[in-house]
C-alpha cells in the first residue's frame, strides 16, 4: 500500500481520474438539462456511439482533430432533433424511445465502422494542452492543468450549465417545465419549444461525449462506449439534477475507477480478487442511488408528455 | 372386373411404398465428398475484424483448402443471441456450425442433440460434453506467451513489464501465465491487471497507463480491448506483444511480435473427420508443434540478434514438448 502513497503514484492517479471522468461529465450534463426539463434520454448511449464513430471517421479521412469535434456536436444535434421529435410532437414514452435510440446507435455505428473502416486503425489523439504557470504547480499541475481540450471542456461546462439553468430565462422555462409543464403553458411558455432545445443541448453534449472518448483513446471499436452513457443517466440522479453534484458523481467515479486499477498494478488488489474490485465503480453508484432515493427530487413531469387535451 | 381393379390398386400401393421406403434408406445427401464443399457458419462474442479472437478463427476458415460458403454472426457476447443464431445455423441446414466462445457451451449442450447431422465446433473447450456431434478446440496460448515473456524480458531496461488482461478465464489467462513464466524466467517482474472485461478500451487504456506509471517499459495484453492499450504504450514509445492475431498494424514500429492462432491446422482435421463419417466426439489442441501457434515477428522493430535466438529456442523448447 506505500506503493500506491508516493507522489508520482497518486499525481498519475488523479490525472487518471479526470481522464476517465470526462465523457461520463459531458453525458450526465447534457442529460441533467433534458431532465430537468421533463424529458428522459435512454439513448445517451446510442448517441455517443454515433458521434464517437463520426469523430473518428472524420479523423481517419481528413486528419483533423477539431472537425472532428465539430461533427460529433453536429451528429448529437441531429439526434436530439430525432429524438425531441419523437417524444414532445409525437409523445412517445420517453423510455422505450430512448432505448429505440440506444439499439439504433448501437447497431448503425456498427454497421458503418464494418463497412467504412473494417479493422480497427488507430488515429491521432487529443493533445495535453498545458495552462502557462499551472501546469508547473507541484502535485495539481499534472492532473488539472494538463489535459485535453475536451476536458477542460467539459468541467467548464459545469458552471455554465449552473449559470444556463438558473440564471437565464431560459434555463428558468427548462425548470418550469420540468416541474409544471400545465402551469409553465399558462403562463405563456411554450412547453414543446423549451423541450425541444433542451433535448438538443442534451443531446449534443452527448455528441461531445462520444468525440472525447474516441479521441482520447485515438481508435474505435463497435460498441466502444461499453454502456458509458447508462451510467451517465445514472449519476444524474446522483448528482441529484445538479451539474455540481454530477460533477462531483462524475469525479467520484473515475476516482474509484482510477484507484481500483492503480492497486491492481501495484498487486495491492490480488488478481484472485481481481473481478470483484472491478465492480466498485457499479456498487458505489447504485448504493450512493439508494441512499439518495429518498432525499432527492426529481423534476416533477420527468417522463410525462406534455399535451393540452 | 372389381377384384382386378382391386388387386391393381393394391399392387400399386405395396409398389408405391417400396419407392417411399427406398427414398427415406437412401444415402445421406449432407455428406459431402472428402475434401468437397461445405456450408460453415461462425457465432462469435467479438467483431470479425477486431484483430484479435474472433479475426483470428474467421481467417482461419478463409485459409481453409476447400470451398467453403460462410455466414458469420459477431458481436454476440450475449448467450441467448448466440444460441438463437446457432441453433438458427443448425435449422438453415448448414454443414458445420463454429461457436467460437467458451461461454456458449451449456447452449451447445441443449442444440447439439436436436441436430445430429450437423457438425458443431466450440471453443475455446478442452471437452465436447460426451457429444458426438461436437468438436472441441483450444489453445496452449501458454507457448506463445512464454515465448513473448522471454523476449519482453530480454528487451526491458527497468526490468518491469505490465500485462493487461480481460478476464482471468479461457485463453487469456494462459496465454497471461505462460508470459509471465517466461518474463520472470528472463529476472523480470511482471505486473498483471484484469479489467474485468473483453470489451472496454477505455479500461484498457487506463490500465496500461497505470503500468506505465509503475515503471513498467514493456507492455503486453490479451482481448479485443487491448486496442486501447496498444494506443497507450504508442503514446510513451512502448514495445508490445500481441496474441491472438497478428496486431502489427495497430503499432508497426512498436509491436515486437504476435503469437497467431492458426486455428485452420486443427479445423482441417475435424472436417478431414466429418468426411469420413465422424461428426464429432474428439477435442483438439492449437500448439507449437503442430503449427497452430506461430511467432510472428514485426520486421519494423528493431530485435536485437541474440533476443530472436531466444526466442526461437524457447519457440524450439515448446514445439518439442
Amino acid at each position: 500500500m506505500d506503493d500506491f502513497f508516493t507522489t508520482s503514484v497518486l499525481v498519475a492517479t488523479a490525472a487518471a481520474a479526470i481522464r476517465l471522468a470526462t465523457p461520463y461529465l459531458l453525458a450526465a450534463l447534457g442529460e441533467t438539462i433534458g431532465q430537468r426539463s421533463g424529458v428522459l434520454n435512454l439513448g445517451v448511449d446510442g448517441v455517443m456511439l454515433l458521434s464517437a464513430f463520426f469523430a473518428y471517421w472524420t479523423v481517419l479521412s481528413t486528419g483533423n482533430l477539431w472537425l472532428a469535434v465539430l461533427v460529433a456536436l453536429l451528429v448529437g444535434l441531429i439526434m436530439g432533433v430525432i429524438y425531441a421529435v419523437i417524444t414532445v410532437f409525437f409523445e412517445a414514452t420517453q423510455g422505450i424511445s430512448g432505448i429505440g435510440i440506444f439499439i439504433f446507435g448501437l447497431g448503425f455505428s456498427d454497421l458503418m465502422f464494418r463497412q467504412q473502416v473494417g479493422t480497427p486503425k488507430p488515429v491521432p489523439r487529443l493533445p495535453s494542452i498545458n495552462i502557462p504557470f499551472l501546469a508547473d504547480l507541484p502535485y495539481v499541475g499534472e492532473p488539472l492543468f494538463q489535459r485535453s481540450l475536451m476536458t477542460y471542456l467539459a468541467f467548464g461546462l459545469v458552471p455554465l450549465t449552473v449559470v444556463l439553468l438558473n440564471k437565464t430565462t431560459f434555463g428558468l422555462n427548462v425548470r418550469a417545465v420540468g416541474e409544471n409543464p400545465q402551469a409553465a403553458d399558462s403562463l405563456g411558455v411554450s412547453v414543446e419549444r423549451t423541450r425541444f432545445a433542451a433535448i438538443m443541448i442534451g443531446n449534443a453534449f452527448a455528441g461531445l461525449a462520444g468525440a472525447a472518448l474516441v479521441l482520447q483513446l485515438g481508435i474505435f471499436q463497435p460498441n466502444l462506449t461499453q454502456g458509458m452513457g447508462f451510467i451517465a443517466v445514472a449519476l444524474v440522479y446522483f448528482g441529484a439534477w445538479r451539474p455540481w453534484g454530477v460533477m462531483g458523481g462524475a469525479l467520484l467515479y473515475g476516482v474509484v475507477n482510477a484507484t481500483v486499477l492503480q492497486w491492481k498494478a501495484l498487486g495491492i488488489i490480488p488478481v484472485s480478487i481481481s473481478d470483484l474490485a472491478g465492480m466498485a465503480p457499479a456498487i458505489l453508484t447504485i448504493g450512493a442511488l439508494i441512499l439518495l432515493a429518498r432525499r432527492v427530487h426529481a423534476p416533477a413531469a420527468l417522463t410525462k408528455p406534455f399535451s393540452r387535451h | 372386373m372389381k377384384t382386378k381393379m382391386r388387386f391393381t390398386a393394391r399392387l400399386f400401393a405395396v409398389l408405391g411404398a417400396f419407392a417411399l421406403l427406398a427414398t427415406a434408406c437412401g444415402g445421406d445427401d449432407d455428406t459431402p465428398e472428402a475434401g468437397g464443399a461445405l456450408t460453415v457458419a461462425i457465432v462469435a462474442p467479438s467483431a470479425s475484424d477486431d484483430l484479435a479472437f474472433t479475426q483470428s478463427m474467421v481467417d482461419a476458415v478463409n485459409a481453409l483448402d476447400r470451398e467453403i460458403t460462410l455466414s458469420i454472426t459477431d458481436g454476440t457476447f450475449i448467450v441467448e443471441e448466440a444460441a438463437a443464431a446457432i441453433r438458427g445455423y443448425a435449422e438453415d441446414g448448414i454443414n458445420v456450425v463454429i461457436a467460437h466462445g467458451t461461454q456458449y457451451g451449456a447452449s451447445l449442450a441443449e442444440i447439439a442433440p436436436d441436430f445430429p447431422d450437423t457438425t458443431f465446433i466450440w471453443g475455446t473447450a478442452t471437452d465436447t460434453q460426451g457429444l458426438d456431434n461436437v468438436f472441441a478446440y483450444h489453445p496452449a496460448a501458454d507457448q506463445g506467451g512464454y515465448v513473448n515473456g522471454v523476449m519482453a524480458a530480454a528487451i526491458s531496461t527497468t526490468g518491469v513489464i505490465g500485462v493487461v488482461g480481460p478476464i482471468e478465464a479461457g485463453d487469456a489467462v494462459a496465454y497471461i501465465n505462460g508470459f509471465v513464466e517466461g518474463a520472470e524466467a528472463g529476472g523480470a517482474t511482471v505486473n498483471v491487471t484484469y479489467t474485468g472485461s473483453f470489451g472496454d478500451v477505455a479500461l484498457a487504456a487506463e490500465a496500461a497507463e497505470a503500468h506505465i506509471t509503475n515503471n513498467v517499459d514493456v507492455l503486453t495484453g490479451t482481448a479485443q480491448m487491448v486496442v486501447g492499450a496498444v494506443g497507450v504504450a504508442v503514446s510513451n514509445d512502448v514495445p508490445w506483444f500481441g496474441t491472438q492475431a497478428n496486431q502489427t498494424s495497430l503499432a508497426p514500429n512498436l509491436v515486437v511480435a504476435s503469437q497467431v492462432y492458426h486455428w485452420e491446422v486443427v479445423l482441417e482435421e475435424m472436417l478431414a473427420l466429418r468426411d469420413s463419417g465422424t461428426k464429432g466426439g474428439q477435442a483438439f489442441e492449437l500448439n507449437m508443434a503442430n503449427g497452430g501457434l506461430v511467432i510472428e515477428f514485426n520486421d519494423g522493430y528493431s530485435l536485437p540478434a541474440d533476443v530472436k535466438a531466444a526466442a526461437e529456442a524457447a519457440i524450439a523448447e515448446k514445439s518439442a514438448g
